[in-house]
């Protein structure tokens, strides 16, 4: 049973259609890769995955005992973040919320469990240090470990390392596979590296108004499309 | 001046005002910080000319009590403009905006043309600064009042983590099962109430001035949303309870001297706040 399955699911707002016909599922364990231009349908797709968006046609099904409230959530910082007077305790622990129900404060439990995630993301020093005075990097990672506080199965990560220099891009990395190997926690990434999705992920989702690939990384590297864009990433660059 | 205080505490309206001024800035101050985050700062202002428009149209057609028109209507201007969020034609501030101009042109027009009173200016400018309406409070309003007060504070308290979470990140709480749209409603309904409850103290202009001073000082100083909301609680209490003295000893109106109070708090807070980072 996978933890996620779309079947022809169509997306798009109001009349017009953003992705059509996407069929795709996740296993525990996988690290699927959703890559594609920008404006190609990929965080309609997160957001239809979440339930903040209905989808068109077509259904969205989480499975193996998975609630679609139980997905760790990592969004693309907003312009209200950055200056938003909290400390990164506060922010961790907000990560429990869907454990709550209708109880109006946390328990010990749970704020255990925020500082066990700050723990492993690496910034229990910083617990009482203000959000906005964090850099980049220091604040994905809070957004991270309230992500955990949410999941125990399965991580949705909006393009986590926009904005981040090369060193603290690579160290993002390297803590979202660590996450993967070691807590066996189902990674679903949207990027549009192409490179690091070849590099980490063991399944790849390559859209573009429609599912231009869905399968394995090692099929996609031997795809044509795979390998187009790897030239082109490799000549962006230079 | 402690003599002359005393004297004035004797009587009933002079406690009344201290009572409501209390109880009202403290729930601005802490619904200011929410609404400052979510960058709402103007719907303080909005809100109160749709309160002043209602209260201009309960006034010309007579009601006892002008509450049970205007409380529905200002909710529901809330509502509109808050829940309407994302999908509204009219996006945030265009839409208070408009809505603030228009009611307050409605109201001034409707009072004027269907004037029951022989001084309109006195009327409008009574209901905009509320320079003597919360010297005026009945013991009924004043029991309205409080019960409404702590209905708020107690709603805040029992839903605060859930507020925090709608206020940093609503697509996360959505995303984890927080029904973020029906909080929203809430705190609609919340701020609309605060806000007919505030005009008897400031007036309907200075309203904004009670909902964002606090909010804004306080975050010059403090880091965590938990000691924000604290110290915007402490700060509009204090500035309340000091331009309330100062407006009986000194005759100044009342709503015009506690804003001044808090326009000095937030002076205060940013110098300090600009020490301590340097």
């Amino acid at each position: 049973m996978a933890l996620l399955t779309c079947q022809n699911v169509t997306l798009g707002y109001e009349n017009t259609k953003v992705v059509e016909n996407l069929s795709f599922e996740i296993r525990a364990g996988d690290y699927l890769c959703i890559v594609g231009e920008n404006g190609s349908g990929k965080s309609t797709l997160m957001k239809a995955i979440l339930h903040l968006n209905a989808p068109m046609s077509g259904s969205i099904q989480t499975g193996d005992g998975l609630k679609a409230s139980e997905i760790g959530y990592l969004p693309q910082q907003t312009v209200v973040q950055r200056d938003f007077p909290a400390s990164v305790r506060e922010i961790v622990l907000s990560g429990c919320l869907n454990r709550l129900g209708l109880r109006p404060f946390y328990n010990r439990k749970e704020k255990q469990l925020a500082e066990e995630n700050m723990e492993k993301m690496g910034i229990s020093n910083l617990a009482n240090r203000s959000y906005r005075e964090l850099s980049g990097g220091q604040q994905q990672r809070v957004l991270l470990a309230r992500a955990l506080c949410a999941t125990k199965k399965m991580l949705l990560l909006d393009e986590p390392v926009a904005g981040l220099d090369p060193k603290v891009t690579a160290e993002m990395y390297a803590l979202i596979e660590k996450l993967n190997r070691e807590d066996g926690i189902t990674i679903l990434m949207i990027s549009h590296d192409i490179a690091a999705a070849v590099k980490y992920a063991t399944h790849i989702l390559h859209i573009s108004h429609e599912p231009l690939f869905w399968g394995t990384r090692d099929e996609y590297v031997k795809s044509g499309l795979g390998k187009v864009f790897a030239e082109q990433e490799g000549a962006g660059e230079e | 001046m402690i003599d002359k205080l005393a004297l004035y505490f004797q009587y009933p309206f002079v406690r009344y005002a201290m009572i409501v001024g209390i109880l009202i800035s403290l729930c601005a101050s802490l619904l200011g910080v929410t609404l400052v985050l979510k960058r709402f700062s103007f719907i303080g202002d909005g809100l109160s000319h749709v309160a002043f428009g209602a209260m201009s149209v309960a006034a010309v057609l007579n009601l006892t009590d002008n509450m049970l028109l205007v409380l529905p209507v200002t909710i529901l201007c809330a509502i509109v403009l808050l829940s309407g969020g994302q999908q509204a034609k009219i996006k945030g501030d265009a839409a208070i905006a408009m809505l603030s101009v228009g009611a307050l042109a409605l109201g001034y027009l409707i009072m004027n043309v269907f004037s029951t009173s022989s001084n309109v200016s006195g009327d409008v400018c009574t209901t905009l600064f509320g320079s003597t309406s919360i010297l005026t409070l009945t013991q009924s309003k004043v029991w309205m009042c409080a019960v409404l007060s702590v209905l708020v504070l107690i709603i805040y308290v029992l839903f605060y983590h859930k507020i925090f979470s709608i206020t940093f990140d609503e697509p996360f709480a959505i995303a984890t099962g927080i029904h973020a749209r029906a909080y929203d409603l809430m705190l609609a309904v919340i701020i609309a109430v605060i806000i007919v409850l505030a005009m008897n103290l400031v007036g309907s202009l200075l309203i904004s001035a009670l909902i964002i001073f606090p909010a804004i000082s306080a975050m010059r100083l403090f880091t965590s949303f938990r000691a924000v909301i604290l110290c915007a609680a402490v700060l509009s209490v204090f500035c309340a309870v000091l331009g309330i003295l100062i407006s009986i000893l000194a005759s100044t109106p009342v709503g015009a001297t506690i804003v001044a109070a808090d326009i000095a708090a937030f002076a205060l807070c940013s110098a300090a706040g600009s020490l301590r980072r340097s």
